[in-house]
């Protein structure tokens, strides 16, 4: 197969992972709507105490039911492994059309950003056992594919020669992985924020109904800050090797350009967001405003930087 | 806030984290308002404000163009909003980084910082080489417990707990009937270590601003340039910079080469620069080759030299109205688009005979007539088929007024240079151009190629490295680690044999280590009822 032929299959491939995740996440949805009910006490229990070290208890299987019904569930999370080979072949066939890393432009970075945020909900999902937030994952990831595929599109070529170095491997996949992290946690600091201020009307969880199968409030802020406190350090890395490459290519580590700008206003945050959820008086509600005040700098980072400054960023 | 709710790495002393609201101070004296003012800059509210104003301020040097990356666009900016323009100037918003008030923000959420973690440096190290603390009175209202008997004496089952917690790199501490242990300190320390290399970062930013230096010079094929003040088209040093830390290398650039591709939709897009050099470290040394390329800057002398932008110098021959070579060389173009490298430049002949001369010229490195057939334009940036249309004038160039001029750009055009009526031609490698009038021969010999370096030294870049790597290590530890204690009582029970209490405090969430502890300490393979509290 030449170059042409895998970028073709590349493109291919992604209208495939576009459909099963549309299709996951309508499963999630069907799920969370009117899933079959599993022991959700044991759902909520995981999260809480899986973290940190090897899950202690596994979710109790579900009693035997009809068959008939259709276990959406199962189905879902089916989709989501397969949309996520799809996607990660996607990246594969691309980076092999290339020849190179495949984020070399905003349409592939913002590819592999929603492959990011996908694979972080796979290991939120096996850890933490957090399906709730498929449904919103996925709807995040469809939303970004489609951005991407609609305006950003960018047909398989060589990149600048200034992207031609190692660290595009190191810097830019360490922000990916990073951004994926940031996306989940969002997810779930929305999903908070909500489900707070229901708490708060004193609303009763329907049995069977969707609330009754997102957990406490307390879970979600602590899922938050689990897959915040392992996206920070990833970011705080990728911002350093940032200035090391930029060390090496601009000749200065540092300058201000408006992607380090941003980058660093959204450190700024988050690290405001992880030092306010360990002060009495700021956790809760206002650290989980302050974590999407830092998810809202990241999303601008990524659109409004490239599109409405001119900076030496601007490779899209 | 107790310790069970706090999660790992991000305890605060009771310092940060009680001072909320500390009373105001009534009739205490200047130094009793300086405590006050250092109290509350000190707590972690505070430092969470400044965090947010630092990100806020941080926000016009992005949107606003800055003296330092774009200086042209400051003054067009200025140009354009009469009433705003002013006004941010002197907010100094097209500085952010080096204003005032944004320093006064970093600089107290450094200090506030400072004065949290110091003290908290101390108090860690304190409780690092103190003994663990002594066991609660009951075990059982720890988050982790287990009890069981056994029929080893008491004193055999502390000399068990000791030698099983030593052996998972507890330090231990026996008072009483109880055997106290401590550990995973690495959390604490890293979390400190992650705050004090911020503070390093800082300062290796501020070692950088003031003792480096940074320039730009545009070297075209076969110059050489020799590292000098004078010899930088732009300089910038920092403000403790002394002449003396420019080390005396030199270099002379032997090619520059662009590849691009070449078909396909991206046709023209560059794919490689290489600037071929050679370069000595001093007047006296060996001449090296080096082939400079973007992302590898050439080490020397202690600086670094980056290949930052290229264009065309075509060559040129002028001789003027006597037959007399009055220029011979080279003459740097400026890029009018980046695309395909359509770009001018100007030609000064002040040593033409009677007049002097000067010319405008444009060059097209792949020319190639428009779409609409009416004019010439670049269809590819590499010179496949370099045309120059050139423009000459004959007078003045006004270079002995001694006002500074561009090289750039002619002064005086209509007034003491005008131009020669007729003297407009296409030129072709190799083409020469007979003025009209006798007024002399212009020569298009042929193209050279011209690249822009840019040539710094900043002693902040290991110290800054250094810092980073520092910074993220700690962070990485403190978010990972946890400390862990665990208190081991054996007591004679009433049925002689002996009751053993295990209790585990973990910071954060507990961790399965305890029940590998307990199950070790009884020496039993069957699990222990243990009980881990939510």
């Amino acid at each position: 197969m030449d170059s042409a032929d895998l970028a073709n299959l590349s493109d291919k491939l992604m209208l495939t992972t576009v459909v099963l995740y549309i299709v996951a996440m309508v499963s999630y949805a069907a799920d969370l709507g009117f899933g079959r009910r599993r022991a959700e006490a044991a759902v909520e229990k995981k999260v809480l105490v899986g973290a940190g070290g090897p899950a202690t208890e596994e979710p109790a299987e579900a009693p035997a039911e009809p068959v008939r019904r259709t276990d959406w569930a199962r189905l879902a999370v089916t989709l989501t492994a397969l949309g996520w080979l799809a996607h990660l072949a996607v990246l594969v066939t691309r980076g092999l059309a290339v020849s190179r890393w495949p984020w070399g432009n905003m349409y592939e970075f913002l590819t592999a950003i929603a492959f990011a945020a996908m694979t972080a909900f796979l290991v939120v999902l096996v850890r933490f056992n957090a399906r709730f937030l498929g449904a919103f994952v996925t709807l995040a990831a469809v939303i970004a594919l489609g951005v991407a595929n609609i305006w950003l599109y960018d047909s398989a070529g060589p990149v600048s020669p200034a992207l031609n170095s190692y660290w595009i491997a190191i810097h830019v996949t360490a922000a990916i992985t990073a951004t994926g992290a940031f996306t989940v946690a969002g997810c779930a600091t929305i999903l908070y924020l909500v489900r707070e201020r229901r708490d708060a009307a004193r609303a009763v969880d329907a049995p069977g109904g969707f609330w009754s199968r997102v957990p406490s409030t307390e879970d979600l802020d602590r899922l938050a800050l689990r897959v915040t406190m392992f996206g920070f350090p990833v970011w705080t890395a990728a911002i350093i090797m940032g200035a090391i490459w930029a060390d090496d290519a601009w000749g200065s580590y540092w300058s201000w350009d408006p992607k380090e700008v941003w980058s660093f206003v959204t450190w700024i945050v988050y690290a405001a967001y992880l030092h306010a959820r360990a002060t009495a008086g700021w956790k809760g509600r206002k650290a989980a405003v302050l974590s999407l005040i830092a998810f809202a700098a990241l999303l601008f980072n990524f659109f409004g930087v490239n599109y409405m400054f001119s900076g030496m960023h601007s490779y899209a | 806030m107790t310790d069970t709710e706090t999660e790992a790495g991000l305890e605060r002393p009771a310092a940060r984290r009680a001072a909320d609201e500390p009373p105001r101070p009534r009739g205490i004296g200047p130094l009793g308002w300086l405590r006050w003012a250092w109290r509350q800059l000190t707590t972690m509210r505070t430092a969470l404000i400044l965090l947010f104003l630092v990100a806020l301020g941080a926000v016009p040097g992005s949107a606003l163009p800055q003296r330092p990356q774009a200086p042209e666009r400051v003054t067009k900016y200025l140009d354009d909003h009469h009433t705003l323009g002013p006004l941010f100037d002197r907010l100094s918003l097209f500085d952010v980084f080096s204003a005032p008030w944004f320093a006064a923000i970093y600089i107290l959420l450094f200090v506030s910082l400072a004065g949290c973690v110091v003290p908290r440096a101390v108090h860690h190290y304190k409780g690092m080489r103190a003994r663990p603390p002594a066991a609660p009175r009951n075990l059982a209202r720890l988050p982790q417990t287990a009890t069981y008997t056994t029929d080893e004496s008491p004193e055999d089952v502390l000399t068990k707990a000791r030698a099983v917690l030593r052996g998972r790199r507890f330090r231990t501490d026996t008072g009483g009937a109880a055997v106290a242990a401590e550990k995973g300190y690495l959390g604490e320390t890293g979390n400190l270590v992650f705050h004090l290399a911020l503070l390093g970062l800082l300062f290796a930013l501020g070692v950088g601003n003031l003792f480096g230096y940074k320039g730009n010079i545009l070297l075209t094929e076969g110059k050489t340039f020799a590292n000098g003040l004078n010899n930088y088209d732009q300089f910038s040093p920092g403000r403790r910079f002394d002449t003396s830390e420019l080390a005396p290398f030199s270099l002379t650039l032997d090619d520059f080469r662009a590849k691009y591709e070449l078909k396909g939709d991206k046709r023209g897009q560059a794919t490689d620069f290489t600037g071929r050099l050679r370069y000595r470290t001093s007047p006296s040394a060996p001449e090296k080759p080096y082939d400079l390329k973007l992302n590898h800057p050439l080490k020397v002398g202690g600086a670094k030299v980056y290949l930052l932008g290229h264009g065309y110098s075509p060559v040129f021959t002028v001789r003027d109205a006597k037959g007399q070579v009055a220029f011979q060389d080279s003459v740097p173009f400026l890029p009018l688009e980046p695309r395909n490298l359509t770009s001018e430049g100007v030609i000064k002949v002040p040593d033409a005979q009677p007049e002097q001369l000067a010319f405008y010229a444009i060059l097209w490195p792949t020319a190639m007539a428009s779409s609409d057939q009416k004019q010439i334009v670049s269809g590819f940036p590499a010179p496949l088929r370099p045309v120059i249309t050139i423009t000459a004038f004959k007078g003045d160039l006004g270079l002995d007024s001694g006002t500074p001029q561009s090289v750039y750009k002619l002064e005086g055009l209509g007034k003491t240079l005008n131009p020669i009526k007729g003297g407009v031609k296409l030129l072709e490698p190799g083409e020469s151009f007979k003025l009209p009038d006798g007024a002399g021969t212009v020569t298009f010999d042929g193209l050279k190629e011209w690249t822009t370096l840019s040539v710094n030294r900043d002693p902040g870049r290991l110290p800054a490295l250094i810092a980073a790597i520092l910074a993220v290590a700690g962070l990485v530890a403190s978010f990972t680690v946890r400390r862990r204690r665990v208190w081991v009582r054996a007591s004679a029970g009433d049925d002689g044999r002996t009751v053993v209490e295990v209790g585990g405090l973990t910071l954060g969430n507990p961790t399965p280590e305890f029940d590998a502890v307990v199950t070790a300490l009884r020496g039993e393979p069957e699990p222990a009822e243990t009980q881990t509290k939510e």
